[in-house]
This record gives structure tokens, C-alpha cells and sequence, in this order.
């Protein structure tokens, strides 16, 4: 395996060409992309995912937000290539016929404004009520708000977002 | 229809797109033949351009082409001006400095484009802006607008000696100053409105294409005023005629008055796709929206507040410098005038008032309106006086304030204003309530005993929104007026489209402006679309900022929807044989009172659309535009208290409550309006406690990304316990007066004033962070006390 993986392992070069396959919102895809394509890039221009939203280029907004294998990842931070192999969820793979509980937290307690912030913050709320319901710890506003460090807002205040997340948990 | 009309509130009708990741930002469209432009930007802060070598971006793979200034110039886009005319005191216009597109021959803040690159990807385009050679001759730089002033310093622009824009004033300085020298206690104070960038969340972006067979322009981008964009666009930039000019602003992520103005970048992306032939598409990052999304604040202010021996006020002289950045963006130079030294008597009755402000222009990104835009700055000199007024006095600062409180509507102030209602006292007595003002001392006391400084503080703020009537402003140097158009189309199957100018990019138009049509025609919500944010469908618009899309956009559709149900009533008389004035609209029918005759809503609509049976000479259709004109600004006024707990080892401050109490006239949808203010006190908190863009000597900016720049994270806010107290606003129809910036407006000198408060020392400037409240205690000698 570890050799396998330092095979595949490769120097990032701006003109070199990677066939990378993947599982995004249980489909696989398959694109051969040059080495320097962010996750980020991969979802919006190759498989036009465009909920999926760059804000900062320090990966510090979070509101490119993804799962990936389960956890959730700021996909401005991530190479595509070196996630061949990997299952990835997008915003656009959160609802199961019907809304996803955080999903219609945000709509129920006003949780939004703009909107641009909003698919980072569903996917990391998510992955926080996942996270702390595992681990049997309670999730506290002042647990969310340490949460979100990585999730920045500038509309709402933070404070429907932080009832969203509370009212999310309750029904996840 | 309660449960959807004036009051309710209603879940929004636009979530469900923008948290499924279906919302449709700028940056995802994608035109067929879809080209990318990067910029040139210029790493001085003030340099000549001596050449621009392009060849070896020219050769890369992938390049489309490299433009310039001069090509710019000579294919005749004009430059890039600002629209509101302000006059100097002795008499001179101002002095507006060239600003083109692309730079020609000099570059004035580090980020001014020299020259752009139109490429087959992003990456190559991103690339090849690197291998463009200019050959800059570096100039001395200034960033800081006092030294600006100064003798010798850097000219910027050659028509503006000095680096001064303007020097203005407003009021009676002669009483003014006779007021000061006859009072029984003057509070003088220096101080600075800390700069800010206003980062929307959705950086900004452009797509501009251009059809040759019909010399047509499109342009998606990220605006909060299409219809302006398309005016300036083609009147001022010479891009084309509005007829051959399209611009749509889709889904727009925030914008907070950066997304009003007509950048750099989207007049390019115009010129250029025309140049190429190709779509061309350019998305701002992070850093270089921290380098060129317009700046918000930046005032230095000295001021003097002069109080009679019953503490009332008897004068207020006020002198500030603002900092406009290189170039005057398009609203500039309204901020530090019409929109701050106007609002400079808050709360009080003050007779004597005088206001002198010079603009200035310094090596640093231009300056301009940023949420609330010279209310935020007026707020906090008065309030952060009027508080330091009560300590030196030795009175409560709410009795200070209530001492001095305006009670009798219409007031006019000395500085243009003439507030038409409001209850102040009403909006003290219910914060004062609200965040148990009452047991402050016991929780004190409490803080003591684990060491840390507890303190309380107040802002009784006021400002304009609904801005503005037309020739009020037009005689004020405004280059264009400032009413909103509606149109109300009823279809034939009686469902509803309103065409708005106003635009929505956070603010939940969609929900709110549906749930007024409902309650007018008693309709299900769902049957009702707005439709805002296209030149092409939308007639005309001014578009949305300065909180006056309740204001000024509702009332316009107000004006159509009284349009719609007298053509309504007239078909229903005629087609029920009743009079116009028995028929009534109620639960989806329109009857005639008092008997069983009615017809369906949706008849009436079929009814003007078949035209088969419609009153003599009725034209056909049931479609209704108006444009509404504001008759007076509104005024949005309350108060908001902050109540803090400080750590006087580490200056770390937390805010334990935050309390508000607003008087916005009619509230269409409380949990909207609720939202609105949790929005703009955080910005104000960031203001207080985070925020500061920075730039050295030289004129290079540091705080570039958000490792440098603290924005507000959900950590450094409280929860915010939002109440109303309102006066209905007498100058529309709805009585609305606007809630989009009181927050950011009332908050910084609440949070300063508990701080000071808290520490003992009035010597603290924005951005409090902890370093600065440390420092403040140290300087102060408190800090021993608190031990």
C-alpha cells in the first residue's frame, strides 16, 4: 500500500495532466485534470457543482466547505488529485429527496442572507452535530460558536446561524 | 391574511436555492467561448509608468491579449468619476483627479491596474499578468490623509494642490463659536473613525460579452444598482448606449455599499471582450478585494461639545479630515458631507452646530460608502462625546441624553435636516429595560470579585435612510435622483410579478416585498414573483443601499399596486354592475359589499386580458408602473446598550449583553428586520473591537487577507436582543423608515462607551483588541486600581 501511494505520489507541476476518479453525491466521476486543480476548482469548473462557493484564497471563510469521507474539508485547501479514491459531498448532495434537517434549520430559524456563506456553513454544521452526537458530548451555543472558527459570515451576525445549528441538532 | 401580510414572519421564499447550492452568483456563469482576464496591479503605492513590456506574456500559450492603459484611452472609454458634486467654502468645485480604467501614465495605490491580461484559462491568464514587465519609476507615497495635507507632501493629482479634494463646511461657525466661548463645560475630543473593508462575503466578479453582429454589450456582475452600473456604463464610460447595453446582477453574496460603485474591472471586461471577440470573465480573490473593493470610515475628527449649567447642549463644532484614498469613487464625496455632518445633531436639540470637513486623497485604495456611510461616523462622535460629556459632568449618561432628547416633531435642525418623528425616550426606556439596566451594579460587583472590570455603555443614535428626494439631493450636487420604479403585473390567470429596482443581495426582497402585495389583495404568497436585478426586465431602477429599498422601493410598489386595484375595481363594477365604490378584495375574490355577488381574483384578471367585456374605452391588460420620489429622508433612531466584562491581566474583552432598542417605522417582516440588525451589530462590534485596515509608511497595505484583517468570527459576538419602539414614518405610504445599517451605526460607540466604562479611561481608540484595552489600562494607571 505505502508504496503504491508514494508511486502515485507526484510533484505538483503547473502543466502536468492527472486522471483522477472520484465519488461526488454518489456518483463517480472521472476527469483528467491538470496537477494544481483545487477541489474547489474540480467541483465548480469540471463538474459545474458552483454551490460549492470560494470566498478567501487563505482558507480561512470556509465557505467552500465539502465532506470529504465523511469529515468535512475546505476544498480551497485541497489538491483534486490527491483525492483519487475519495467520496466527496457537496452541498448539492445534502438533501435525500427531501431537505436535510440543517437545511431546513437555516430556512426555519433564518439563517441565511446572502446566501454565499450558507453551503459552508450547512456542511460544517453537519459535520459538527455528527461529531459531537458520535461523541456524546453536548453541543452548546458557546460549543458552535467555537465550532465555526473556521466559518466566517458577514451578514447574519452569527446569531440565527447559531440557533440554526442548535435547532439542526436537536432533529439530526 | 395575517399570516402572510405586513407583520408576519414569514419564512424566506429564496432559501431554498441557497441552501441546496442552487443560488446563481456572478462567478457561476459560464458563457459559451468564455475567456479570463487577470490584472496587472501595480506593487507601488505611487509610480510612474515608464513602459510595459508585454512580449513574454504575449508568447505564453493560452494568452488572448494584453491591453493597456493608453489602448483604453484611445478607443475612447472615458474615465471613471464621481457622481455627487460637492462645493469647497470658497466657492471652487472640487478637485476630481483623473481615474482611468487602466492606469496611463502614473499608478496611486498598490493594486491600481497598469494593464490586463485576457487568457484561455485563469491559471494562464493569472500567470502571464506575472511576465508583463512595467517599468515603474517608484514615487514617494502617503497613506495617511493628515500628512497628506502637509507641506511637501506627495502629489497625487496634479488638479488638486495639496492632495485637497475639498474643503466644505455647514453651519453657523461665528454662533457656533460664540455658543462654545459662553458655556459652563466644554468636552473636547479628538477622534478617528477607523478604517474598514467592508468584505461581502461573494468576492466580486464580472462577465462581460459582446455580440458584434448587433453591437451588443452584456454584462453580469456583482452590483447592488444594475440600472446605475448600465447608466455610468454608458453615459460616463462611453462603453455603449444603454440600448446595446445589458446588465444583470443575479444573486449577489452581500454587498454593504462595496457593490454599489462601477470598478475598474468591469469597464475592462467590457472593452475587452469587445477587443477579443470572446466572453471575458474576472473574479476577484480575497487579496484583491482587500486591494480594490472600496474602503470604508477613515475620518479623523476633532470636535468640541458645549453645555450650559443646566447640561444642555449649546453648541457643537466639529472639524474633520477624510481620507478618499488615490481616486474619488462614485459616491465619495457625499459620505463626509450630506450623509455625516448632516446627522451631527443626533438625538438633541442643539442650536448652534458647525461642521468643517476636508477631503483628502492619499496613496491607498479610494475611499467610500461602507454600511451606513457617514451616519457610522456622525453616531460615533456624538455618542462617544455625549457619554465622556456625562463622566466629566458627573450626571447619568441616559440623563444627559434625556436632558437633551428632541421631543417635538417636525424638528429642524441647524444642519439641513428636518426629522419628522420619532420617540426617543420611548427607545431609552425600553433598552433601559431590556438589558436590566437596573441590576447592572450587583453584576458589577460580581465581576469585581473575580477580578474582572465590568462596564456599561449607551448609544442614543440616529440617522437618514430612504435616501433621498430627488431635488433635495440634485440641488445638493447629487448627479442623479434618487427615487425607485415598480411594476405590478397581474397575469391573466391572476398571479403577480413585481419589477423592482431595488435589488436584493442579502436582504430577502423575494419574502418581504410579496408579503405587502399579499396583505394589499389579500393573495396567497406563493402566487406572487419579484423580479429585480436585469436591465432587460426590470424598467429602470436606482437600486438598493442606504436602507431604501422599504423606504423608497415598497413605496413605489405601493403606488402601483393603488394603480392595480383601481383598474381592479372599475372591471369588477362593470362586469358586476355595481359601483367602483362597493366593490372590495378580500380572500381571493373581488365582491361587491354587502351582497353575494363577486368574481374570482383570477377572473378579474382574465377579464382585462380577454377583453371581451371591459368598461368603455379601457385599454386591455392589467399591468401598472410607478416611480415613487421620497418627499424627505426617513429616520431610523433607538438605543443600544452594551454591557462588557474586561480582563484587566490580558485586556481581553467579552461582550456579555448587547441590547437594542429601534424605532424603524413599519415592519413588514420582524424576523427579516430582526436579522438586519443582528447583522449590522456585528459589524459594529467588528468596527469597535477587531477591525483596522492598515497601511505602512509607504503606502503598502498589511492587512491583506484575512490572516491580518480580524473579521468578526462567531466567537466574538453575543447573542443580540433585539426590541422595537416605533414611530410610523409620515413621509410614505407604508410609514417604513429602513433597518439595514442601524446596527452598524449604533453600535461602535455602545461597545467603546462600556468599554471605557469598564476600564476608566476614555483614551481608547477603535479597533479595542485586547493589546489596545491593555494598553489604555496601563497608560492609565488603572489597572493597579483593578487588582
Amino acid at each position: 500500500m505505502k508504496s503504491e501511494k508514494a508511486a502515485k505520489r507526484r510533484e505538483v507541476r503547473e502543466d502536468q495532466m492527472t486522471n483522477v476518479t472520484m465519488t461526488v453525491n454518489g456518483k463517480s466521476v472521472s476527469r483528467n485534470v491538470p496537477d494544481e486543480t483545487l477541489l474547489s476548482e474540480f467541483l465548480r469548473e469540471e463538474l459545474r457543482l458552483t454551490g460549492t462557493h470560494v470566498g478567501c484564497d487563505t482558507s480561512q471563510c470556509g465557505a467552500c466547505t465539502v465532506h470529504v469521507n465523511g469529515k468535512s474539508v475546505k476544498s480551497c485547501t485541497t489538491l483534486a488529485v490527491a483525492l483519487d479514491g475519495a467520496e466527496v459531498t457537496t452541498i448539492e448532495g445534502v438533501a435525500n429527496g427531501e431537505l436535510h434537517p440543517m437545511q431546513v434549520a437555516f430556512n426555519d430559524n433564518h439563517g441565511l442572507q446572502c446566501g454565499f456563506c450558507t453551503p459552508g456553513m450547512i456542511m460544517a454544521g453537519i459535520d459538527m452535530v455528527n461529531r459531537y452526537k458520535a461523541s456524546g458530548q453536548e453541543l452548546t451555543a458557546d460549543a458552535i460558536r467555537h465550532e465555526l472558527e473556521g466559518n466566517i459570515c458577514r451578514c447574519t451576525g452569527y446569531h440565527n446561524i447559531v440557533k440554526s445549528i442548535q435547532d439542526a441538532a436537536a432533529k439530526m | 391574511m395575517t399570516d402572510q401580510g405586513i407583520g408576519a414572519r414569514v419564512k424566506r421564499k429564496e432559501d431554498k436555492r441557497f441552501t441546496t447550492g442552487h443560488g446563481k452568483y456572478t462567478d457561476d456563469v459560464r458563457m459559451e467561448n468564455q475567456a479570463y482576464a487577470a490584472f496587472v496591479r501595480s506593487p507601488f503605492a505611487h509610480a510612474e509608468i515608464k513602459g510595459i513590456d508585454k512580449s513574454a506574456a504575449e508568447a505564453m500559450e493560452g494568452v488572448i491579449a494584453v491591453l493597456t492603459g493608453p489602448e483604453l484611452v484611445a478607443d475612447g472609454i472615458g474615465n471613471i468619476i464621481c457622481g455627487w458634486a460637492v462645493t469647497s467654502k470658497d466657492g471652487s468645485p472640487m478637485n476630481m483627479g483623473a481615474w482611468s480604467a487602466l492606469a496611463t501614465e502614473k499608478v496611486r495605490y498598490v493594486g491600481d491596474a497598469a494593464a490586463v491580461v485576457i487568457a484561455e484559462s485563469d491559471a494562464i491568464a493569472r500567470r502571464a499578468a506575472e511576465a508583463v514587465e512595467v517599468d515603474y519609476a517608484e514615487l514617494p507615497a502617503v497613506a495617511v490623509a493628515s500628512k497628506a495635507l502637509a507641506a511637501g507632501a506627495p502629489q497625487i493629482h496634479d488638479n488638486a494642490p495639496g492632495n485637497l479634494i475639498y474643503d466644505w463646511e455647514i453651519g453657523d461657525e461665528a454662533a457656533t463659536d460664540a455658543a462654545l466661548a459662553g458655556a459652563a463645560h466644554v468636552t473636547e475630543m479628538e477622534i478617528t473613525n477607523n478604517r474598514l473593508a467592508p468584505n461581502p462575503m461573494e468576492p466580486r466578479s464580472a462577465v462581460a460579452t459582446y455580440d458584434p453582429i448587433e453591437e451588443h454589450y452584456t454584462l453580469y456582475t456583482t452590483s447592488q444598482n444594475p440600472h446605475v452600473a448600465r447608466l455610468v456604463l454608458s453615459a460616463f464610460y462611453q462603453v455603449a448606449p444603454e440600448n446595446k447595453l445589458r446588465v444583470v446582477a443575479p444573486d449577489v453574496g452581500g454587498g454593504f455599499g462595496s457593490k454599489i460603485y462601477i470598478y475598474p474591472e468591469e469597464i475592462t471586461c467590457l472593452w475587452a471582450s469587445m477587443k477579443t471577440g470572446r466572453s471575458v470573465k474576472w473574479t476577484s480573490d480575497r487579496s484583491e478585494a482587500f486591494m480594490t473593493d472600496a474602503h470604508g470610515r477613515d475620518h479623523v475628527t476633532t470636535a468640541k461639545l458645549g453645555f450650559d449649567a443646566d447640561n444642555r447642549i449649546v453648541g457643537f463644532k466639529v472639524d474633520t479630515i477624510a481620507n478618499f484614498g488615490a481616486y474619488m469613487s462614485l459616491f465619495s464625496s457625499a459620505v463626509p458631507t450630506y450623509l455625516y455632518a448632516t446627522l451631527l445633531s443626533g438625538q438633541y436639540d442643539i442650536a448652534n452646530i458647525h461642521c468643517n470637513v476636508r477631503a483628502v486623497y492619499t496613496n491607498t485604495v479610494p475611499v467610500d460608502a461602507y454600511r451606513g456611510a457617514g451616519r457610522p461616523e456622525a453616531c460615533y462622535l456624538v455618542e462617544r462625546m455625549m457619554e465622556t460629556a456625562a463622566r466629566e459632568l458627573g450626571v447619568e449618561p441616559t440623563e444627559l441624553r434625556r436632558a437633551n432628547f428632541i421631543r417635538e416633531f417636525p424638528h429642524q435642525t441647524p444642519v439641513i435636516m428636518a426629522y419628522d418623528a420619532g420617540d426617543f425616550e420611548a427607545n431609552l426606556d425600553q433598552a433601559l429595560a431590556a438589558a436590566d439596566v437596573a441590576g447592572f451594579a450587583a453584576r458589577k460587583a460580581e465581576s469585581a470579585k473575580r477580578g474582572v472590570l465590568r462596564g456599561l455603555g449607551f448609544s442614543s443614535y440616529i440617522e437618514a435612510c430612504g435616501i433621498a428626494p430627488s431635488a433635495a439631493v440634485g440641488s445638493l450636487g447629487a448627479g442623479v435622483g434618487l427615487w425607485e420604479s415598480a411594476e405590478v403585473r397581474v397575469n391573466a390567470v391572476g398571479t403577480i410579478e413585481v419589477l423592482t429596482g431595488s435589488h436584493s443581495h442579502g436582504q430577502g426582497h423575494e419574502t418581504a416585498f410579496a408579503q405587502v402585495v399579499a396583505d394589499r389583495f389579500d393573495l396567497p404568497l406563493d402566487s406572487i414573483s419579484i423580479v429585480h436585478g436585469d436591465t432587460d426586465t426590470v424598467q429602470m431602477g436606482m437600486g438598493t443601499y442606504g436602507s431604501r429599498s422599504g423606504a423608497v422601493g415598497l413605496s413605489a410598489i405601493v403606488k402601483a399596486l393603488d394603480k392595480v386595484e383601481a383598474k381592479v375595481k372599475k372591471i369588477a363594477a362593470h362586469v358586476l354592475e355595481a359601483s367602483e365604490d362597493d366593490i372590495v378584495i378580500e380572500g381571493g375574490q373581488v365582491k361587491v359589499a354587502g351582497t353575494d355577488k363577486a368574481m374570482g381574483w383570477h377572473e378579474v384578471g382574465l377579464s382585462a386580458y380577454t377583453a371581451h367585456n371591459l368598461p368603455e374605452g379601457m385599454e386591455p391588460g392589467l399591468k401598472e408602473t410607478a416611480f415613487y420620489d421620497p418627499a424627505n429622508f426617513t429616520f431610523p433612531a433607538g438605543t443600544y446598550i452594551c454591557e462588557v466584562e474586561v480582563d484587566p491581566e490580558t485586556g481581553v474583552t467579552k461582550i456579555e449583553r448587547f441590547t437594542c432598542s429601534d424605532d424603524f417605522g413599519t415592519i413588514i417582516n420582524p424576523m427579516i428586520v430582526e436579522g438586519q440588525v443582528h447583522g449590522g451589530v456585528a459589524q459594529g462590534i467588528g468596527q469597535a473591537m477587531l477591525e483596522q485596515v492598515v497601511y505602512d509608511d509607504d503606502g503598502q497595505l498589511i492587512t491583506g487577507s484575512y490572516m491580518d484583517y480580524t473579521m468578526p468570527r462567531a466567537d466574538d459576538v453575543p447573542f443580540y436582543d433585539v426590541h422595537h419602539a416605533s414611530t410610523t414614518c409620515p413621509n410614505n405610504p407604508l410609514g417604513i423608515k429602513g433597518c439595514g445599517e442601524a446596527g452598524a451605526i449604533g453600535t461602535p460607540p455602545a461597545v467603546i462607551n462600556a468599554i471605557t466604562d469598564a476600564i476608566g479611561t476614555n483614551d481608547l481608540a477603535m479597533p479595542a483588541t485586547p493589546q489596545a484595552v491593555w494598553s489604555a489600562l496601563q497608560a492609565s494607571g488603572k489597572s493597579m486600581a483593578a487588582e
